[in-house]
């Protein structure tokens, strides 16, 4: 394999070396070249790596990182099929996200902080699908978190984009403490950290710790891919600038929970984990997509939206299609990428309004990113020929055959109804923001050709994506990742209409739905339905009512009451009696510890005096 | 050679006295530091990575009672002794502005760094005593003289509390003295004797003297209480060595002597002192969260740390006996030793960073009075993020290796208890996160609009220190290999 290919992540990297050092000292336009040319050669690197790509998992070991006793940890590369699929993707996904920011963040102040954040991403999240083993993909995966802090708070001066910055980062954390409890459980039993060897070797695994490990794992993708309960950090992620949106919090990073599965997928394949695995997903792509439906806030949408189409994401994992989750992965990428940086576009034409009772007959001004949103939004729908359609069809047949097969139903009936009701809110939403007459601002102005050109080719990839996995012609992404999941059940070859013809009418029939029953730009009554839905079926209430508040209380209890007063109080007094007898500490005069410290000190200056004199 | 370095901060100390110009004292006080830091970097060129302990000098001192000075270095202490000489240069030069009795000032921290480097070179009970009670004065009079308001009352606790542990290990002491045969002083020669193997008993009485002198230096949960009033009193130099290489003392104490001496018993007692440990973790990082006070906040949060290497540290002793859980305890001490070092590094830079808003700028370390800091002070808020972001973990920086090797090692002894202390990560990311939060982010406070950012002192001060941070997170093998080549020796002897 080139040696060109092995660049991949350190280009970015040193993007943002240079950019952290001397960014604020450098001409605008430098700066833009500096962040997009080291991703771009990031992607030329990657489209290396699949190139040269000789078909046998490829591994490079720069250095030995931690090594302490029995434990020996590289810091090393692999290049196998599922990495090349995501560095292509991530990088080439990032650069369009690059450009595209050049123009979004034209008139910010901190260019240069923004690209270089950027940049260090891209290192972090491509280091995170190259890593050879668990630690190294946990250097990525906690520093893309990192990332995702620094840019949810860019803009640090507003409150509340410094409190979602802080909540991603703890939410995650907690997360990632079970994740880590994993990683030491994997060492422990296996005595290797290696991702190859955990996936050669996890069947060799005793049940109970087959399953305790992998549901730890998963604990942490929950966290990372903002699933149930971990979700809450993600719509509130959407305060920070709307690429970043589009790039960590849509297309890459949050996907890197499914990855981590997809990657270690022999170890995910226990009946208890499969059946938490594929639960989760369904509960959360529908409990998802009920929220998006009552949302008012256009990029909240899109964020409930991508909680959505992640739980499909597991639900594949889950069903044992690891290879159809990757590909809804690769198609989700584009198409929700594109309806982020369309809706940048409307913020951006709007002067950063993004409330949809605001918005409203945008098709005409914004006539290039309404089409975006429109293509985007039918392939979210999973209207054929849009490439959702394949890629969540595929995963709805995978469930299917994955029910009549044994397996749990839920999985397959609840993929279904989200199927409608993901149609029924992007279409609401289309038509809120881009039909019927009524925005504020007189003159919004379409995105300049940097912000234009992203989109058309994220569209273009929106439309033609669905190729990528199409049976008629040999379905190349899928051929590529066959021998990675050769240990998956075989996929049997006759489908049958039964399902595709179900779920493009549940795609059709929520597009007529959202496009009829919102026509007079408001929500139809529903009641507690709604009050349900916009309460997260009352976990909000459960989290910022009863949790957090609880955890703070604790935390205050224990450092007044019970250090000052409990503790400080009895060792002082112990102290006191041991010491100066049972009047405690004021007996002690100043004067005395002084004296006492002082004889130590001529004491000793005696003690050493006879040494040298003796 | 090892006596050279020990002793030149002394000698120094000792000279500047013949001084009056403040530049010539400042100037005599950082030479010899730098000097003594330069002859450590030497003993650290002809360290032998298997040599075991090495660089042994020994003299008679007072034969009849078999004392000796006899001093060594090996594995543990040689990274525990860069640190203290990285972090007194330092101090000596953050401390650059002091005005005040300045002749004095510079004199104990000279001493200071005599007496830290004795403790860790020391092979001889009776030199090991003496430069453990030295440490105390000096600290008690930079506390005492050049502290806050409650100087009096933080400066007298420190010492009382310190004080009652002396004397409680100088029992456990006498106690290994009068058992021993030959009797002596000399360290290594009693590792070898065990001379309380066969008496549990005796064994018990001096295994808890020791305890509860190195667990008040820790300190470990419930002893703690002591160390934030001395932190919030003590001047910032004082603060740095305090928590930077003074506490390091108490967990040095526990890898060196408690388990080398009395394997059995703190083998009986271990899960206990884990639990203790575990609590220290928990405990230590919530209270940190409800402080107001940042210097309080480092404060607590520095129990916390020291809770994860007392988890380490009792997870090794656990392990004694039981050779199959011999490269689990090699881990733990590992990270214990490795966040020994990572803790000095980063919280050692926390207590800069307090000093450099609070001494010549704001003022005030109250959490809540800042905000916004971020865009006036762009270096100041950079290095802060990078030593809080090393000090909740975060990997490629230093925190994160030693914490992850401790959870290693002591995964494979207690699960449980690891699993636990893992909650530890997650409170202190939301502790320290929110104290960026309160002080950097949200709307520039219009009362700092006028603060100027770091001038070179503190840079210089600074720097290294975050430096390192990021070198040893990235490519910690060149520290980790001295500290595993003593700690493989430590835990195969152990058997």
């Amino acid at each position: 394999m080139a040696d060109f290919a092995w660049t991949i992540p350190f280009w970015p990297a040193l993007g943002w070396l240079v950019l952290g050092l001397v960014g604020g000292h450098l001409p605008r336009r430098l700066v833009a070249w500096i962040g997009c040319g080291t991703v771009a050669l990031a992607f030329a690197a990657a489209v290396a790596a699949r190139a040269t790509f000789p078909g046998e998992p490829q591994e490079r070991t720069l250095f030995t990182w931690i090594a302490a006793g029995a434990f020996s940890v590289d810091a090393g590369l692999l290049l196998d099929r599922l990495s090349i699929v995501m560095v292509l993707m991530v990088s080439g996904v990032g650069l369009l996200i690059h450009i595209y920011s050049v123009g979004y963040m034209a008139e910010d102040r901190a260019y240069s902080r923004y690209f270089a954040y950027l940049n260090l991403f891209m290192a972090s999240m491509l280091l995170l699908v190259m890593g050879r083993n668990l630690l190294v993909l946990f250097v990525g995966w906690e520093l893309v978190g990192l990332c995702s802090y620094l840019l949810i708070g860019f803009w640090f001066d507003r409150e509340r984009a410094a409190n979602s910055g802080r909540k991603a980062f703890v939410v995650n954390r907690i997360g990632d403490a079970a994740f880590l409890i994993g990683v030491l459980l994997l060492w422990t039993s296996l005595g290797t950290l290696d991702l190859r060897a955990i996936g050669a070797q996890a069947a060799t695994l005793g049940a109970p710790v087959m399953v305790t490990a992998s549901l730890l794992l998963f604990t942490g993708a929950t966290g990372k891919s903002a699933q149930l309960p971990l979700y809450t950090w993600l719509p509130d992620a959407m305060e920070g600038p709307t690429p970043v949106s589009a790039l960590i919090h849509a297309a890459t990073m949050v996907t890197a929970g499914v990855y981590m599965i997809a990657r270690l997928f022999p170890l995910f394949t226990h009946p208890v984990t499969v059946v938490v695995v594929a639960t989760v997903g369904a509960l959360t792509a529908f409990f998802a997509a009920t929220i998006a439906l009552v949302e008012w806030d256009m990029k909240r949408v899109m964020a409930y939206s991508t909680i959505s189409q992640l739980g499909y994401m597991f639900l594949a994992v889950g069903v044992l299609a690891p290879a159809a989750g990757i590909f809804h992965l690769t198609t989700h990428a584009f198409f929700k990428a594109l309806l982020f940086l369309a809706a940048g576009s409307v913020m951006h034409a709007m002067h950063n309004v993004i409330d949809m009772h605001m918005l409203g007959g945008l098709a005409r001004p914004l006539r290039y990113t309404a089409g975006a949103f429109i293509i985007g939004g039918l392939a979210l729908a999973g209207i054929p020929p849009f490439s959702g359609f394949f890629s969540k069809d595929l995963i709805l047949e995978r469930a299917w055959e994955h029910a009549v097969g044994g397996g749990s139903p839920v999985p397959f009936i609840l993929g279904l109804v989200t199927a409608l009701v993901t149609a029924v809110y992007i279409t609401r939403a289309a038509r809120y923001a881009f039909f019927d007459q009524s925005y504020r601002e007189p003159h919004p102005h379409e995105a300049p050709p940097v912000m234009l050109w992203p989109m058309a080719l994220l569209a273009l990839l929106s439309v033609a994506g669905g190729l990528l996995g199409a049976q008629r012609i040999g379905a190349p992404l899928l051929e590529f990742l066959a021998p990675q999941f050769a240990e998956a059940a075989p996929h049997e070859a006759a489908p049958g209409l039964f399902v595709p013809v179900l779920s493009i009418l549940a795609g059709v029939a929520g597009v007529a739905i959202g496009w009829l029953g919102y026509r007079d730009r408001r929500d139809p009554d529903l009641g507690w339905v709604a009050r349900l839905f916009s309460r997260h079926w009352y976990l909000l209430d459960l989290y910022d009512g009863v949790l957090v508040p609880a955890a703070k209380r604790v935390a205050v209890l224990l450092a007044g009451p019970v250090d000052l007063g409990v503790i400080d109080r009895a060792v002082n007094g112990i102290g006191a009696l041991a010491v100066g007898g049972a009047r405690g500490l004021r007996r002690l005069q100043t004067g005395y510890v002084r004296q006492y410290a002082a004889i130590i000190l001529v004491g000793t200056i005696l003690l050493m005096a006879y040494w040298a004199t003796r | 050679m090892l006596s050279l370095m020990l002793f030149l901060p002394l000698a120094g100390g000792i000279f500047l006295l013949f001084f009056r110009n403040p530049r010539a004292i400042r100037g005599i006080a950082l030479g010899a530091s730098l000097l003594s830091l330069y002859v450590s970097i030497v003993v650290l060129g002809r360290f032998d990575l298997h040599g075991g302990m090495q660089l042994l000098e020994s003299y008679s001192w007072i034969p009849a009672v078999g004392i000796a000075y006899r001093v060594g270095i090996d594995g543990l202490s040689l990274p525990l002794v860069l640190l203290t000489q990285l972090l007194s240069a330092v101090s000596i030069v953050y401390s650059w502005r002091v005005d005040m009795r300045l002749k004095e000032y510079m004199f104990l921290l000279l001493l200071l760094q005599t007496a830290m480097l004795g403790v860790f070179a020391a092979l001889d009970f009776f030199l090991f005593y003496i430069f453990w009670e030295v440490t105390l004065v000096p600290m008690y009079f930079l506390i005492g003289i050049w502290g806050g308001p409650r100087k009096e009352y933080a400066a007298i606790k420190f010492f009382l509390f310190t004080l009652i542990g002396s004397l409680a290990m100088l029992v456990g002491i006498l106690l290994l003295y009068f058992n021993a045969a030959p009797r002596t002083f000399d360290v290594l020669s009693l590792i070898q004797q065990q001379p309380l193997a066969g008496q549990l008993r005796l064994a018990t009485i001096a295994f808890w003297g020791f305890f509860l002198s190195f667990a008040i230096k820790v300190p470990m949960w419930p002893f703690h209480t002591w160390l934030p009033d001395a932190h919030v009193e003590a001047p910032t130099a004082g603060s740095v060595i305090l928590a930077g290489i003074l506490l390091k003392l108490g967990t040095y104490g526990f890898v060196r002597y408690s388990l080398t001496l009395f394997p059995q018993v703190f083998q009986q007692y271990a899960s206990l002192i884990a639990i203790l440990a575990l609590l220290g973790i928990i405990y230590g990082a919530l209270v940190a969260m409800a402080q107001t006070d940042l210097k309080k906040l480092v404060a607590y949060s520095s129990v916390n740390h020291m809770g994860y290497v007392m988890l380490g540290v009792s997870a090794a002793a656990f392990a004694y006996g039981k050779p199959d859980l011999a490269p689990a305890a090699t881990t733990a001490l590992n990270g214990a030793v490795f966040e020994m070092i990572a803790h000095g590094v980063i919280t050692g830079a926390l207590f800069l960073i307090v000093g450099v808003i609070y001494d010549y700028r704001a003022h005030t370390r109250g959490v809540d009075e800042f905000g916004g800091l971020g865009a006036i002070l762009p270096v100041y808020s950079g290095i802060t993020m990078v030593a809080m972001l090393a000090s909740l973990g975060l990997p490629a920086l230093m925190g994160f290796v030693a914490e992850f090797l401790i959870f290693l090692g002591s995964f494979g002894v207690f699960p449980g208890f690891a699993a636990t202390g893992l909650l530890g990560i997650i409170i202190t990311a939301a502790m320290f996160l929110w104290t960026i939060q309160r002080i950097f982010l949200g709307p520039a406070n219009p009362r700092w609009k006028g603060l100027a950012d770091m001038d070179t002192r503190e840079l210089v001060a600074l720097v290294p220190l975050t430096v390192l941070m990021v070198i040893f997170g990235v490519y910690p093998r060149p520290l980790l290999d001295i500290i595993n080549a003593a700690m493989t020796t430590l835990v195969a002897a152990l058997r």
